[in-house]
């Protein structure tokens, strides 16, 4: 049974995955909301700023994390101006694939500058201490586990905050459900997607911090599959909507971090087929997402 | 209508360029004929992705699946009957004791990858946009894992080895001419052209009576059977085939040659497929040092920098590719 087998140890680790996961999902959604964009080099933000922690381990801790903030939200907005931007209205497809090749062009970089030292791989010390463990009536609980899900509740209740108090997350929702009426009635392009790109890089460098954390050892595919499974969450969430997105992303984390502590390695070689087989049957049955109801269910969107 | 001679046209030019790349191989040395022999095999894989996601406006990142089964099926029937009784014990009977020749196993390897996208296709191309797009990367996870895992039917998480090298010059610039061929006569059809115009309005498609699921099911078995005979030529080149090789990095590279020559042709994928392949050598020859006039020496590691970032500049000046997505033909009538 696999049921029997799931402990209290394996669903914190889990519940830590799915908080990490929902950010980036909500980081992915975010600019797929006002673009219609899917950047799939996401996780090279992310991989960019634990390579930022791993070259600053002998820094202080906060200016360390600083530094990545300052690198990631960086490229984000640097990515948005020299790419994103030329390519707004274009095809899907061409959006996509040019991403792929600026992951492509990123993971180049860090591989060279990963290279410099003749091995591959950097390790992050600065903020390992964290991934130590405190006993919580009787259990070891990672110190990490408790402050992802801390840090990622806090950032999605300031990002509601965000999009429903200000005028800025208005104009920005108004673009993600209509971006031509917006435009027509005033929003200006071009600041909202910056906005998205903003919001969207503070996420990807906080990610790179928890993820860090948990594994401190950062080479050039760092996150890289991260980035594929929670985009895969992501649309079977259903990407049209951010909460339904962001329930995709901590669904996926939760789940993979569940099956992964519960199933011993021998049992777990078919382990991705069933999975993405059960990804199929979700998007056959509920192709707009398997969170989205109502008429959002019935658009069939890009 | 087109007067036929310009659609004539349309198909000699991919074709002379194939022929003038194939030429150029037989020139070359070994250690470079690998490199036009590649970009030749490039092309035959694009044409086949073009086939269906140029057709049909649907992303998909299963293609590389077809290509994958098709290179394990001709690969595992070729390899010599001594060698696979010795090496490839765990492998099912009726695969460990008979082996075929390298043409009837290219056709081995297209009707695997057509019936494997078919039966795939069949509940998939109900799906179009992003759940498409994650739905085939499902199939290409799930190819992944089952060739990976399963040592029945072929050599698991270890190289396939021993599979004759018979694709030289001729076979290649054959196989790739082979597959414009087939992609040329179906997108001048009839389905072909019904689902571009599913592709261009599929609400006027349908209201018009074109069963949209049909056609894409149907481009979506043409494109299998294509992408499963450019595995078996890509196997019957390497000599050697792990599954990583036919994986994510194959399905990002030949989907970014079909961008990037322009989604929407034939003439863009051939078109992307070579540029990408050629740049692609050029610079891992400059890597090691070569001369054009000037002497050329890149430092190690900035091939994969400059590819991608010249593939993301021409996107962003060029969305729509190198061909405009346009078919080859005369200047004049450089329209669509």
């Amino acid at each position: 049974m696999i049921v029997a087998s799931v402990d209290f140890q394996t669903l914190s680790d889990a519940l830590g995955l799915g908080a990490i996961y929902a950010l980036m999902a909500v980081g992915i959604g975010l600019v797929f909301g006002v673009l219609r964009l899917v950047n799939f080099a996401y996780g090279q933000l992310v991989m960019a700023g634990a390579y930022t922690l791993a070259f600053t381990s002998g820094w202080p801790v906060a200016a360390s994390i600083v530094a990545c903030f300052a690198v990631v939200v960086g490229l984000s907005l640097a990515m948005d101006r020299a790419v994103f931007r030329p390519l707004r209205g274009q095809s899907p497809a061409v959006m996509l694939v040019t991403t792929f090749a600026i992951a492509f062009v990123l993971q180049a970089i860090a591989l060279i500058v990963d290279l410099r030292d003749n091995t591959i791989g950097e390790i992050a010390s600065s903020v390992a201490p964290l991934n130590r463990s405190v006993s919580v009536g009787g259990v070891d609980v990672r110190k990490i586990t408790i402050v992802a899900v801390v840090v990622a509740a806090v950032a999605l209740a300031l990002l509601a905050l965000l999009l429903t108090r200000t005028t800025i997350g208005l104009h920005t929702r108004a673009a993600a459900s209509d971006f031509r009426t917006a435009r027509l009635l005033g929003v200006r392009a071009n600041r909202v997607i910056a906005f998205a790109a903003l919001l969207s890089g503070v996420l990807a460098a906080t990610v790179s911090v928890l993820l860090t954390v948990q594994t401190p050892f950062v080479s050039p595919d760092f996150a890289l599959r991260d980035t594929i499974v929670v985009l895969v969450g992501v649309v079977v969430g259903g990407i049209d909507r951010l909460w339904t997105a962001t329930l995709g992303g901590f669904t996926i984390g939760f789940a993979s971090g569940v099956i992964n502590g519960a199933l011993p390695t021998d049992k777990t070689v078919y382990l991705p087929s069933a999975v993405f087989a059960l990804v199929i049957l979700v998007l056959l049955l509920r192709p707009a997402g398997l969170f989205a109801w109502g008429r959002h269910a019935a658009a069939e969107r890009v | 209508m087109r007067p036929r001679i310009e659609s004539a046209v349309e198909l000699i030019g991919p074709v002379a360029l194939v022929a003038a790349v194939g030429l150029v191989a037989t020139t070359l040395s070994r250690a470079n004929e690998i490199y036009a022999l590649n970009a030749l095999v490039s092309v035959a894989i694009v044409v086949a992705i073009y086939v269906f996601v140029g057709t049909s406006g649907v992303l998909s990142f299963g293609q590389i699946s077809f290509v994958a089964v098709g290179a394990f099926a001709a690969g595992i029937m070729t390899v010599p009957l001594e060698s696979k009784r010795g090496v490839l014990t765990e492998l099912f009977p009726f695969l460990r004791d008979h082996t075929i020749g390298n043409l009837p196993s290219l056709v081995l390897a297209a009707a695997v990858g057509g019936v494997f996208a078919f039966v795939v296709g069949l509940p998939l191309m109900r799906l179009s946009g992003l759940a498409a797009g994650i739905a085939t990367f499902a199939v290409l996870e799930i190819t992944h894992n089952v060739l990976r895992e399963w040592t029945r039917i072929g050599p698991g998480a270890t190289t396939l080895s021993l599979v004759p090298e018979t694709v030289g010059p001729l076979q290649a610039t054959l196989g790739a001419v082979v597959a414009i061929v087939v992609a040329f006569a179906y997108q001048r059809s009839r389905p072909g052209r019904l689902l571009r115009a599913s592709r261009e309005d599929p609400a006027a498609a349908r209201g018009v009576g074109v069963d949209v699921h049909r056609q894409r099911l149907l481009a979506f078995t043409v494109s299998g059977a294509l992408a499963g005979f450019a595995g078996g030529l890509l196997v019957h080149l390497l000599g050697s085939i792990t599954t990583e090789q036919v994986y994510l990095e194959l399905t990002f590279l030949t989907l970014a040659m079909l961008v990037v020559g322009g989604l929407t042709s034939l003439w863009g994928a051939v078109v992307g497929a070579l540029a990408v392949s050629g740049l692609d050598s050029f610079l891992s020859q400059a890597e090691q040092g070569i001369h054009v006039g000037v002497k050329v020496d890149l430092p190690s590691g900035t091939r994969l920098v400059i590819l991608g970032a010249l593939m993301t500049l021409v996107l962003v000046l060029r969305p729509s590719g190198l061909t405009g997505g346009r078919e080859f033909g005369p200047p004049s009538r450089m329209r669509r």
